[in-house]
């Protein structure tokens, strides 16, 4: 089971969480203009790394506050979490 | 080599001392590269010689033949999805099933017993009894069982009505069944060797050789090989490779997790699903209880994850089939399976000339093992859809003709 910093609450079980995706997924300026591509990559393309990714997790059964962390795919070690609209800290790798 | 094992209800063939060369290097050049010696790759190989008579062809494998999901996942074959394109590829492939041992000739354990899919809700019943009358319709053999009737056919299951997750039916697909997925990967190795494919383990692909938006070969652990054509089978690692490649898939790379009890006497001679709880269950045929549990909820290359997924998959398997409580399970495992939006598998053209995709089979690839590699092969000989595989092409992401499968895909992603 994975043990999950949480910035407001400290390290807890995964139990707790429930998984968000890909981090800074912004919705998109001038969505009336977008093309089909456009909006194909928008809606269903999400990165898909092998190593360090910014993702989301919600605290569902702590503080039910969302926020980002760096987590490496490979072997599922934590680097910084960090509050949503603060700064991103660099990637570990 | 023979083995000293006591075996309990089948007699195993010994295994032969090789089936393929067991160190082939590649040679400088090919008419097709496969990336992936998993059963999709190595079925793809064999039918490109088999029914196109292309066999200058590599098959790429960066670990060992059928190391990833094709030796970690519960060999549960069936048909019976909601929607005709799928009942297009996975039709197609259990009819190829039926004939693969006498056609390879290899013994693959193809055991039709059976595939039961419980119903627990009123809600899954309905989404069930809609897929029971869309497999009517399109003539995949299809049962609707009472729970008394799925009592007669599986009676360790516990059909009693206050248990958290009761009974209320569930399909049955007769010719549904499970294959020994190491032997089936052996199988179509050995065919395709015999045609001439060679087959090349301990070989990572490190990058692909595109000229002008055309590719010419890959780069590897084992220097560069040149190819006119180039398939990518790779399942969890799609993503890696068409990071490579210079365009996206719409994938996401989970763990899935199985596990195998210690063997016991024959109790069970069918396979039984639950997607709302997240059990299915096959006795292999020495005795040993096969399971399956949900995907973990993260991405991760790691081929494990979290035991209390394992934990969830148990507490719900035992209070369905209560005689299972005091069974010893002996190993749990991962694979990285390769989630699609639409729980359906990406199979065709790419951005990249001569670079042709076979992806996103997610959690349940290996029951459509010969039908993606026959519509693969076909895809790659032609350079066009096959047209079982055209519905699947990556550009439906971008006209919105998805093939929503999550009701039927067995596991909840």
């Amino acid at each position: 089971m994975l043990h999950i910093p949480c910035p407001y609450c400290g390290p807890r079980d995964e139990t707790e969480f429930h998984y968000g995706s890909e981090a800074h997924v912004g919705y998109p300026e001038n969505s009336s203009n977008l093309t089909d591509e456009e909006w194909a990559k928008f809606v269903f393309i999400r990165s898909n790394p092998k190593g360090w990714m910014a993702e989301r997790w919600v605290h569902s059964a702590g503080c039910r506050r969302w926020f980002n962390v760096w987590r490496n795919t490979i072997n599922h070690e934590f680097g910084p979490s960090y509050k949503p609209f603060s700064q991103q800290p660099k990637s570990p790798a | 080599m023979a083995t000293t094992t006591r075996r309990r209800t089948v007699e195993l063939p010994d295994h032969p001392d090789f089936l393929w060369v067991a160190d082939q290097k590649p040679k400088k050049s090919y008419d097709v590269i496969i990336i992936g010696a998993g059963g999709h790759g190595l079925a793809t190989a064999y039918y490109l010689a088999k029914n196109h008579a292309i066999t200058n062809v590599a098959v790429i494998e960066k670990g060992w033949l059928a190391g990833g999901n094709m030796g970690r996942n519960t060999t549960i074959i069936r048909s019976n999805y909601l929607w005709d394109e799928s009942t297009g590829i996975y039709d197609h492939s259990l009819k190829l099933w039926e004939n693969l041992e006498e056609e390879v000739g290899y013994e693959m354990f193809f055991s039709q017993r059976g595939v039961m899919t419980l119903a627990h809700s009123v809600s899954d019943v309905r989404s069930k009894r809609r897929n029971f009358y869309a497999n009517h319709v399109n003539a995949v053999d299809s049962v609707w069982l009472t729970p008394e009737e799925v009592k007669e056919i599986a009676p360790i299951v516990n059909i009693s009505e206050d248990i958290r997750y009761p009974v209320m039916g569930a399909t049955f697909q007769p010719r549904g069944g499970i294959a020994k997925h190491d032997w089936v990967a052996w199988g179509y190795a050995k065919a395709a060797a015999d045609m001439g494919v060679d087959i090349i383990q301990n070989c990572e692909v490190t990058g692909f050789n595109i000229v002008n938006g055309k590719v010419q070969g890959i780069k590897t652990t084992q220097g560069d090989i040149a190819a006119n054509k180039v398939g990518m089978v790779a399942a969890g690692h799609t993503s890696v490779l068409a990071d490579m490649a210079g365009f996206d898939v719409p994938l996401q790379s989970r763990p899935l997790q199985a596990l195998v009890s210690e063997l016991n006497e024959q109790v069970l001679d069918t396979v039984i699903m639950s997607g709302a709880v997240h059990v299915y269950v096959s006795q292999a045929h020495k005795g040993e209880l096969v399971m399956g549990a949900g995907t973990d909820s993260y991405n991760s290359y790691a081929q494990r994850g979290g035991f209390h997924v394992i934990e969830h998959q148990l507490a719900a398997a035992c209070e369905l089939f209560p005689i299972f409580e005091r069974a010893h399970m002996l190993r749990t495992w991962g694979g990285i399976v390769d989630i699609a939006p639409d729980a359906s598998p990406i199979i065709g053209l790419t951005p990249v000339e001569n670079l042709f995709i076979n992806s996103g089979w997610g959690t349940g690839g290996f029951k459509a093992t010969p039908g993606s590699g026959w519509v693969m092969a076909a895809t790659i000989a032609s350079g066009e859809p096959d047209t079982l595989a055209k519905p699947y092409a990556l550009d439906r992401f971008t006209s919105g003709h998805l093939i929503d499968e999550h009701g039927a895909a067995g596991v909840a992603h």
